[in-house]
């Protein structure tokens, strides 16, 4: 179980995150809504350790993940796998590499092995035979999908997705989402996304949870969120111009 | 007069903030250059970016600068009856100072850019988080073979920097200005001592980690897209060019005043 306790963070005077509490539960999908620029993958980033909050915790199976450091913090990070808004994928390196790179950094394991995996990774996101292309000869969408065969080449308990299905085009986002879910009922992991798309919320989500001015304001399955009388929720799964949430909020 | 004031005092701690960022980053790189697992291909392959791949433009710079050098002081030792000193000028003026100093001028602006940028491109790309978040430690993995690379490859340049300078000046000297070449040579050797060849391949080591260190904090450090990068890239330069003339005059004066060389 990973929670979310009394989470503060402050970039100079800008509060991103004032206060925010969530439990995410094992195996569930949990998707966190909000407008660009709310914090959402502040919040993604403190998860994993990647950002160290002002004050408040983030347990993961009763593990301070602010407390932890060096050798325990990594050894932690092997439990998760991550899909970046651009991939992040290593520009210097092949898709193979990419895609192997913790087994190669962190498992003793022979090239043939590797390469079962690797086809085996790339395989599961619907890509076959391009371990030898770089990065760059790939499309925005194969680079998400790559992106997403790296996150789970090592078998993680926990997956996290920051923005899944920004840039690229409706049908290859669908593709996605249909990618995270058939993910999800396959593999059995955690999975945390975040997103301003709520179509995509919708089709993967086991719950959603809305971040609002540092906070978690609603959480609630994809009917709750839709059913919800909250008018700032209400006015962000509906992108409404007008009603409570103003251009500097 | 309160607004230059607080000026000044921003600009100081910003200084202090980078001065601290750079020997933070300078211990953990020695630190994990002795930290295993150790694997020779990305060194390798660092070796050949920063010393192969910058043989041409070092043989170039040396080239150009040994010749300069022998017809600059021509001008004088002729009207002294003395140009046969042009050789022993050359020589020490190249494997004390220019040698050391114009090799890692060269190199801090050539690989020291390149290093900045791809770094930095790696920042705003988000993959020095995906490698954090992959249980990697981004300064073993991305900076300490750039610094054991350069820590080598450097001294090894100023060396190849020095021959070629030296060649450059008898080119001038012999063909020239008409010195015997037996002669060119006796005087290149005979005044050049060890310690002048040890001075400046000292200076080159301490070169070599300033154009790493800096190159690497820049780069790690960026935020900004592209102008970012851009800023980062000129900046990483523009400092090692500093603290390498900085730096030269240190170890020169030590040389001169502290251990008598």
């Amino acid at each position: 179980m990973i929670e979310l306790i009394n989470l503060c963070k402050a970039f100079d005077d800008r509060v991103v995150l004032d206060n925010a509490n969530l439990t995410i539960n094992d195996g569930e999908t949990i998707v966190i809504i909000g407008r660009s620029g709310t914090g959402k993958s502040v919040m993604l980033k403190h998860i994993i350790g990647l950002m160290k909050p002002d004050s408040g915790q983030v347990m993961i199976d009763g593990q301070d993940v602010t407390r932890l450091g060096g050798k325990e913090l990594n050894e932690l990070r092997l439990k998760f796998g991550m899909l970046f808004q651009g991939a992040a994928l290593f520009d210097s390196l092949s898709v193979r590499d990419n895609v192997a790179f913790n087994l190669i950094e962190h498992r003793k394991m022979d090239d043939d092995s590797i390469d079962r995996r690797v086809a085996e990774c790339l395989g599961l996101v619907g890509l076959k035979g391009i371990e030898g292309q770089r990065p760059s000869e790939l499309s925005g969408g194969m680079r998400k999908r790559v992106g997403l065969a790296r996150a789970i080449c090592m078998d993680p308990k926990i997956i996290l997705y920051d923005e899944p299905t920004t840039g690229v085009d409706p049908i290859m986002a669908d593709a996605v989402n249909d990618l995270i879910k058939g993910l999800q009922s396959k593999l059995r992991t955690t999975a945390i996304a975040v997103t301003h798309d709520m179509t995509s919320a919708y089709k993967i989500a086991d719950r959603i949870a809305m971040l609002y001015k540092g906070k978690i304001i609603e959480v609630g399955t994809p009917e709750q969120i839709k059913n919800t009388s909250n008018p700032i929720v209400r006015q962000f799964i509906t992108g409404a111009a007008s009603g409570p949430i103003t251009e500097d909020s | 007069m309160i607004g230059w004031i607080t000026d000044l005092g921003e600009r100081f701690l910003d200084f202090l903030h980078y001065a601290g960022g750079i020997t933070v980053l300078t211990v953990r790189t020695v630190f994990w250059t002795f930290v295993p697992p150790f694997k020779r291909r990305p060194v390798l392959e660092q070796m050949v970016k920063v010393g192969i791949d910058s043989l041409p433009i070092v043989f170039l710079t040396c080239l150009f600068t040994g010749m300069v050098l022998a017809l600059q002081s021509a001008y004088q030792m002729q009207k002294m009856e003395a140009k046969l000193y042009i050789a022993s000028l050359v020589a020490l003026s190249l494997t004390r100072e220019l040698g050391p100093v114009l090799t890692a001028l060269v190199v801090a602006g050539r690989v020291g850019a390149s290093i900045a940028a791809e770094l930095g491109t790696m920042k705003v790309t988000e993959q020095i988080d995906a490698l954090e978040t992959l249980a990697t430690n981004p300064i073993k993995y991305l900076v300490v073979p750039r610094f054991i690379a350069l820590f080598f490859m450097l001294p090894l340049l100023t060396i190849y920097g020095d021959i070629v300078g030296i060649l450059g000046g008898y080119m001038i000297g012999v063909w020239r200005l008409n010195i015997l070449s037996n002669l060119y040579w006796d005087m290149t050797w005979n005044p050049l001592k060890v310690k002048d060849i040890a001075t400046g391949l000292i200076k080159s080591f301490a070169f070599a980690v300033v154009i790493c260190i800096v190159a690497c904090y820049e780069g790690m450090r960026v935020e900004g897209g592209a102008e970012g990068v851009g800023a980062a890239t000129t900046r990483a330069v523009v400092v090692s060019f500093i603290l390498i003339i900085a730096a030269d005059c240190l170890f020169t004066a030590l040389f001169y005043f502290g251990f008598s060389f």
